[in-house]
């Protein structure tokens, strides 16, 4: 069995905000250094971290939501970084974002069926009444019923609106969507039927899908592969088999041990890491877990560890391993 | 309650909200007890009355709602007090004091323009309990012991100086430097990130050991609740449905919508075996129903699989499946 062909090659993509500022004195944040994984095609690769970590920059700037300060995004052969406005247009369509929060995102003025429809509007796709169609179809793979199409987004409940949320992405029929924290607004009830909606709607159309997270359990349930971050640097990928069952990082390590479990009495090995996620306006020199690592040395300080492999198609980035 | 001397009981509390002319019950009528040094979880999702019992007891309910029916009984040296009939002014003089409090986002309840210690100290200012030098003390000792280092010089750092970890710290040594005996913690954990959860828990859990009090935690994480309840009630639509041990409710769940939320929280491990096998996540079909159109019977009957005709027109009675367990439910003992 071969792998099936990359469609999304992230090389070294950089962010930096600010840097600029009046007198130029303002501090750079560095969201997001040197990211480097790939996206095959009809995958779902999880980009899994804590806050800072960078994971919602690096699937903006993928999309080019957000443009990047360094780096390349290799889209299906051409590099979409670096181009312009009008020539990323037709690259647009095959890509869709769903957001986090179903009550920002939707606009409260429009039906549904416009919500849906505006898309496939900008694109210049079919009749009206092909559009309202393409809609109405979009709404029966989200499992809602087509009467909602000439409802307003305030008439549905939070996991209704994450429904319309990923019914809006569907329309154009993107081969890739990038899905960010799509069930972490909602409770916990209502996340396992999203979840399930989701590996459903993949699962049928076979659409390649970035998944940012910080549950684990959702990435282990959704992810053919995982990408773990930390301060806007990539600390280990691989299968998500392999991560999961035999994680490799220090950092995995402790993110993995750190969710408890539902098991009363269950105290498994756990590894609670000191302090806090240091700011991104100043890293840590060197290896950027070193500052709560509890396996960090000296030479941590000294030295960006690279990733390198640990397993087929598993990488990670310490000079411990 | 296992033989613990009783610390708070709640009884028949009903808190309604006036809302455009039509009131709604968040909290319809709950018993819950809490044992000195006891831990008692109360779980339940937006909407179930929850953080609305944690208010009501700690008379900080918003202008609109009023607590209905009830009694909230605090016990301490020379008896017991309901703290639903008291005046607001005999109630801020228990908070602070005798209840110590905790809330989600340390950065809405810390004063942004106080120092930490300026706002650790007040209390025992305020209550009369110490002096400024011993406050001072005080306050360095308590910011020790929930793990903040450097205190000395942290007590004249501002809130938005510390981190969000560090922030959450220093409100639960506001919360503990008057030593209550009761701690209301309404989420404490949800807006940190999962390493620093971990920290958090272990911290309240030691801290809790230490000293000896009951906790009130509020919380919509399962996973929180096994690391450090003693026991968990679990909150519908505004009824406790289910309650007891931890140990036993999380293993032999008997309400179905127990068993459901249990079930779509998969443990390690599980998501993979599932995903493997090709199956899905147990869901909870369907979504909470409005307090403003509660359904007669079960609030829980229409998301039910194991509903019958009663379940729609009777509402469950608490029932006893085993010493020290309760709930509601019709058919708490038929098969899951």
């Amino acid at each position: 069995m071969s792998a099936p062909s990359p469609l999304v090659e992230v090389r070294g993509l950089t962010k930096h905000f600010g840097g600029g500022g009046l007198f130029g004195g303002s501090k750079v944040v560095r969201a997001v250094d040197d990211v480097t994984f790939t996206i095959r095609r009809g995958q779902v690769v999880g980009l899994v971290g804590e806050s800072g970590s960078g994971k919602t920059t690096v699937g903006r700037t993928i999309l080019r939501l957000i443009d990047p300060t360094g780096g390349k995004v290799v889209y299906d052969g051409t590099d979409i970084a670096g181009l312009s406005a009008s020539a990323l247009r037709p690259w647009r369509k095959r890509m869709q974002y769903i957001f986090q929060d179903p009550y920002a995102s939707l606009s409260q003025r429009m039906t549904v069926g416009d919500i849906l429809s505006e898309g496939l509007d900008i694109q210049g796709v079919g009749t009206r009444a092909e559009r309202l169609d393409r809609a109405a179809m979009a709404l029966d793979a989200v499992e809602l019923p087509r009467e909602a199409l000439a409802r307003y987004p305030h008439e549905f409940s939070g996991g209704q609106r994450q429904r319309i949320g990923i019914a809006r992405a569907l329309t154009l029929e993107p081969e890739f969507i990038v899905a960010d924290e799509p069930v972490s607004a909602l409770d916990v009830s209502i996340q396992a039927q999203i979840v399930n909606l989701l590996r459903d709607l993949q699962a049928r159309t076979g659409q390649t899908m970035l998944l940012i997270s910080h549950d684990l359990s959702v990435i282990e349930f959704l992810a053919d592969t995982v990408v773990v971050l930390y301060l806007g640097r990539v600390m280990e990928a691989g299968p998500s088999e392999a991560v999961y069952t035999a994680p490799r990082h220090p950092y995995t390590q402790a993110l993995l041990s750190a969710v408890p479990s539902t098991v009363p009495g269950e105290k498994r090995q756990r590894t609670v890491l000191k302090g806090d996620i240091p700011s991104p306006l100043s890293p840590p020199s060197g290896c950027v877990f070193r500052t709560r690592c509890p396996i960090a040395t000296a030479e941590c300080a000294g030295t960006v560890p690279a990733l390198q492999g640990v397993g087929t198609d598993h990488q990670a980035a310490c000079l411990k391993l | 309650m296992s033989g613990r001397p009783p610390l708070l009981e709640i009884e028949g509390l009903r808190t309604v909200f006036t809302v455009r002319g039509t009131e709604i019950a968040p909290v319809n009528g709950i018993d819950l007890a809490i044992g000195a040094g006891e831990t008692v979880a109360l779980v339940g999702e937006s909407g179930s009355g929850k953080s609305v019992t944690a208010l009501s007891v700690l008379g900080l309910l918003p202008r609109v709602a009023r607590i209905a029916a009830g009694s909230v009984r605090l016990h301490g040296e020379g008896g017991a007090i309901d703290l639903a009939r008291l005046d607001p002014e005999a109630l801020r003089t228990i908070r602070g004091s005798r209840i110590g409090m905790v809330f989600q986002e340390p950065m809405t309840s810390l004063n942004p323009v106080l120092t930490i210690g300026d706002q650790i100290t007040e209390p025992l200012l305020v209550h009369g309990l110490a002096t400024r030098a011993e406050a001072r003390e005080r306050a360095i000792a308590m910011l020790d012991s929930v793990g903040i280092p450097d205190p000395a010089r942290r007590l004249a750092s501002y809130p938005h100086e510390l981190s969000g970890g560090m922030r959450q710290r220093a409100m639960i040594a506001m919360a503990l430097v008057c030593r209550p005996g009761l701690l209301i913690a309404d989420e404490p954990t949800t807006a940190l990130d999962v390493t620093v959860q971990a920290q958090i828990v272990e911290l309240m859990t030691g801290l809790q050991e230490s000293l000896r009090m009951g906790i009130l935690f509020v919380t919509h994480n399962l996973g929180v609740v096994a690391d450090m309840a003693h026991r968990v009630a679990i909150m519908y639509a505004g009824r406790i449905v289910e309650e007891g041990p931890v140990a036993e409710v999380f293993t032999a769940p008997r309400h179905p919508y127990t068993r459901g939320l249990l079930a779509s929280v998969p443990r390690p491990g599980e998501a993979l075996r599932l995903r493997r096998a090709g199956q899905k996540l147990a869901a909870i079909p369907g979504q909470v129903p409005s307090l403003m159109a509660l359904p007669t019977g079960c609030a829980f009957a229409g998301r039910c699989p194991l509903a019958v005709d009663r379940c729609r027109t009777e509402a469950p009675g608490p029932t006893v499946p085993s010493p020290a367990r309760s709930v509601r439910c019709h058919r708490w003992d038929a098969a899951a």
